[in-house]
C-alpha cells in the first residue's frame, strides 16, 4: 500500500480515498455474504432436484428438474423419525442440565467471600487446556462407567463446559454487588439469592449459553459413532447424515467420472438424499438462530475476557 | 488445605478460621461442589489412563487374558519409528498452522472492513449472515463442500469458464489439495464468528483517537493502520497464545469426514491415528502413548507461549 507510506497526502487524493473506500468495502462484504450463502442455497437446490439429473452436477441456486422424491423417500423412512427424536430429546435435556448446574456454579464462583473460589476456579479453568485424550476418556465412559450403548452416554459426559461457566460468571460479576448484599441482609441464603435475584437477571447470558449448548448437542455425531454405532435406535440425525456422507464419498471415489456414476445408479441417488438430510438437519438451527442472535454477540464478547 | 486458606487472602476466612467459614458457606458449596466432583471424574480421572501408555498391548492373546505387562517407554520408541505417526504429526502441524494463519488474517481483515461500515443495518446483516456457518455441524459443512468441490461443482465450473483448467480438478481425491481445502472450509465456517472478539476490541477504542488522526491528515488506510490495528493488539496476542496452546489440535471432525483412502497420507492427524490404533487395531498402549504425547506437547506450547507474552509485556492467559 503505497498510500500509507506517504506521511501527509494531498487533499484531493485523500478525499477520493474516503469516497471510494465505502463503495469497495460494501462490494467486498456483499460478495462475502454471497460466498457464505451459496453452498447453503446450492444444497437446498440439490435436495429438490431429480436424483438422476443431479448426477450431471452443475446445479446452481435453483433445481434444474424439480422433484420431491428425495424428501418423500426420507420422510417415509422410520429411522429418520427415530433419529430426529433422539437428537431433539438429548438436545433439550442437555441444555436444561447445563443451564441448571453451570449457572449455579458460576454464581458461587463469582462470590468473592467464598473460600473455595480460587481452588475450584483453577481446577475448572485447567480443563480447558489439559485433556486426557481420546482413549482414556473412551475407557472411562465405556468400560469404567459402562455408559456405551445407552442413551445416557449422550447426557452424562456433556453436562458441563468451563467456557460457558466463565461467560456466565463474567456477566454476574458485572451486576451490582448491592443486589446480593441487600438480599443477604434481608436474610436470604445464597441459593435463594441466586434463584430469585440473579437468575432472572441473567436471561440474556443464559440464552447465549443455551444456544451454544443446544447447537453443540444437536450437531454432535462423534459420540454416536464412538459409543452407539451399532445401536440403530440410538442414532442421531447428524450420524445418519454422516453415514450417507461416507457412502457418497465412496461412490464418488469409486467412479471418478460422472459417466460411470450414471451407469451405476438408476433410482434416487444418494447425492440428493444426502442434500435433503442436510437440509432437514439444518432447519432447526436456522429456525432458532435469528431469535437468539441478538444475545450471543454480547455473550461472546463477555467470554473473551480471560478466565 | 492450608494453602487454599492462605490463597483466600484477607477474606473472612482469616478472622473466623477456614473450616468455620466454609461451614457457613454450605449453600455455596452445595452449588459448586457437585460440578467440582463431576469435573474431577470426567476431566481428571481419565488421566489415570495414561499409565496404559507404558503397558504392552501388542500381544492379542495376552490382552484377552488380561495380561498387559509393563514395557517402559517402548510404545513411544515404536511410535517414533513409525513413518505414519511422523506423518500424522506433520499433517496436524501443517493444518493447524494453515488454520491459524488463514483464520487470523481473514478474521482481522473482515473485522476491519466491518468496523468501517457506517450504516448499522448493513453491518448487522453482514454479521448475521457470516456468523451462520459457525452453527452448522461439520457433517453438514462437509456435505455442502462435497457439492461445491465436486468435479462438476461450481468451483470447477468457474475455473473452466475462466479457462484456468482444461480437465476438472479432483479436489476431494488428491492429497496435495487436502490441507488447503481444510483451511478454506474452516475460514468459510469461522471467519464471521472469529470477528466478534476483534470487533468488541475495536468498539473499545477511543473515538477521539480517530478524530485526532483525521485532523492530522490521516486517510482511511492510515487510520486503520495506526489506530485500529494497534487497538486490537492485546486481543491479538491473547488469542495467539491460546491458539498456539491448541496447535496440536488441528481439528478432527473435518479431516475424518472429508478424508478418504485416496488422501489419507495428508488427512491423518494425530487424533485420527489415535482413533485408528485405539478403536480399530485395539492397541490401546500405542494409542494412549500417541494421545499423551499430544497432550504433553500442548501443555509445553501453552506455557511457552505464555512466557513469551509475559516477556513482551502483554497480558497473559495463566
Amino acid at each position: 500500500m503505497s498510500v500509507t507510506a506517504v506521511p501527509s497526502m494531498p487533499k484531493k487524493r485523500r478525499k477520493r480515498q474516503d469516497r471510494v473506500f465505502p463503495v469497495v468495502n460494501a462490494f467486498v462484504l456483499i460478495l462475502l455474504m454471497f460466498i457464505t450463502l451459496y453452498p447453503v442455497v446450492n444444497t437446498v437446490a440439490y435436495s429438490f432436484n431429480d436424483g438422476t439429473d443431479a448426477l450431471r452436477g452443475n446445479i446452481g441456486l435453483w433445481p434444474r428438474v424439480f422433484s420431491l422424491k428425495s424428501y418423500e423417500s426420507i420422510l417415509s423412512d422410520s429411522s429418520v423419525y427415530q433419529a430426529a427424536w433422539i437428537s431433539a430429546s438429548k438436545t433439550v435435556i442437555i441444555t436444561l442440565l447445563n443451564l441448571f448446574w453451570t449457572g449455579m456454579l458460576a454464581f458461587a464462583l463469582s462470590r468473592r467471600e467464598y473460600v473455595l473460589r480460587k481452588f475450584i476456579t483453577t481446577v475448572m479453568v485447567l480443563t480447558m487446556y489439559v485433556n486426557a485424550g481420546l482413549i482414556p476418556n473412551y475407557l472411562l465412559i465405556s468400560k469404567t462407567l459402562n455408559l456405551a450403548k445407552s442413551y445416557w452416554v449422550y447426557i452424562v459426559p456433556t453436562m458441563f463446559s468451563c467456557f460457558n461457566m466463565i461467560v456466565i460468571r463474567t456477566y454476574i460479576a458485572g451486576l451490582p454487588d448491592a443486589l446480593v448484599e441487600s438480599a443477604r441482609i434481608d436474610g436470604a441464603g445464597d441459593i435463594r439469592v441466586y434463584w430469585q435475584i440473579i437468575f432472572p437477571l441473567c436471561t440474556p447470558v443464559l440464552a447465549t449459553v443455551a444456544l451454544f449448548v443446544a447447537v453443540g448437542s444437536w450437531n454432535s455425531w462423534f459420540d454416536t459413532h464412538l459409543y452407539c454405532g451399532g445401536q440403530k435406535m440410538l442414532h442421531s440425525l447428524q450420524y445418519l447424515l454422516k453415514m450417507k456422507l461416507a457412502t457418497t464419498q465412496a461412490s464418488a471415489n469409486a467412479a471418478k467420472t460422472s459417466a460411470d456414476a450414471l451407469k451405476s445408479t438408476t433410482q434416487t441417488t444418494p447425492i440428493t438424499i444426502r442434500c435433503a438430510i442436510t437440509v432437514i438437519s439444518t432447519v432447526p438451527i436456522l429456525v432458532v438462530y435469528p431469535f437468539l442472535q441478538k444475545y450471543f454477540v454480547t455473550g461472546m464478547a463477555l467470554g473473551s475476557v480471560k478466565g | 488445605m492450608n494453602s487454599i486458606a492462605r490463597e483466600a487472602g484477607n477474606t473472612p476466612a482469616r478472622r473466623k478460621g477456614f473450616w468455620r467459614t466454609l461451614l457457613g458457606q454450605w449453600q455455596l458449596m452445595l452449588m459448586s461442589v457437585p460440578m467440582l466432583l463431576y469435573v474431577l471424574l470426567f476431566n481428571y480421572a481419565p488421566m489415570w489412563g495414561w499409565i496404559n501408555a507404558f503397558r504392552d498391548y501388542s500381544n492379542k492373546r495376552n490382552v484377552a487374558k488380561g495380561i498387559t505387562p509393563w514395557c517402559g517407554l517402548s510404545n513411544f520408541e515404536w511410535l517414533f519409528g513409525r513413518p505414519d505417526f511422523i506423518q500424522s504429526i506433520r499433517n496436524t502441524l501443517a493444518m493447524s498452522v494453515i488454520n491459524l494463519v488463514f483464520g487470523t488474517v481473514s478474521s482481522i481483515l473482515l473485522a476491519v472492513l466491518l468496523n468501517e461500515v457506517r450504516r448499522k443495518s448493513f453491518k448487522r446483516t453482514v454479521q448475521t449472515v457470516t456468523y451462520l456457518p459457525h452453527f452448522l455441524s461439520m457433517v453438514i459443512v462437509v456435505s455442502m463442500a462435497q457439492n461445491i468441490f465436486a468435479s462438476s461443482g461450481p468451483i470447477n465450473g468457474m475455473l473452466a469458464t475462466l479457462g484456468a483448467v482444461k480437465e476438472p480438478v479432483f479436489f476431494l481425491g488428491e492429497g496435495k489439495y487436502f490441507w488447503w481445502l481444510v483451511g478454506v472450509i474452516n475460514v468459510w465456517k469461522e471467519v464471521g464468528w472469529n470477528t466478534i472478539i476483534y470487533i468488541s476490541a475495536m468498539t473499545a477504542i477511543d473515538p477521539s483517537l480517530y478524530e485526532a488522526a483525521a485532523i492530522d491528515g490521516a486517510g482511511r488506510f492510515q487510520r486503520i493502520l495506526h489506530v485500529t490495528l494497534p487497538g486490537i493488539k492485546s486481543t491479538f496476542v491473547i488469542l495467539l497464545i491460546m491458539n498456539i496452546g491448541h496447535l496440536m489440535e488441528a481439528g478432527f471432525e473435518i479431516q475424518y469426514l472429508l478424508g478418504s483412502s485416496l488422501v489419507r497420507d495428508f488427512s491423518t492427524t494425530i487424533d485420527i491415528f489415535v482413533l485408528e490404533y485405539g478403536t480399530e487395531k485395539l492397541n490401546i498402549g500405542v494409542a494412549t502413548a500417541a494421545g499423551m504425547f499430544k497432550s504433553v506437547v500442548a501443555i509445553v506450547l501453552l506455557v511457552g507461549a505464555n512466557l513469551v507474552a509475559k516477556r513482551l509485556g502483554e497480558d497473559t492467559l495463566i
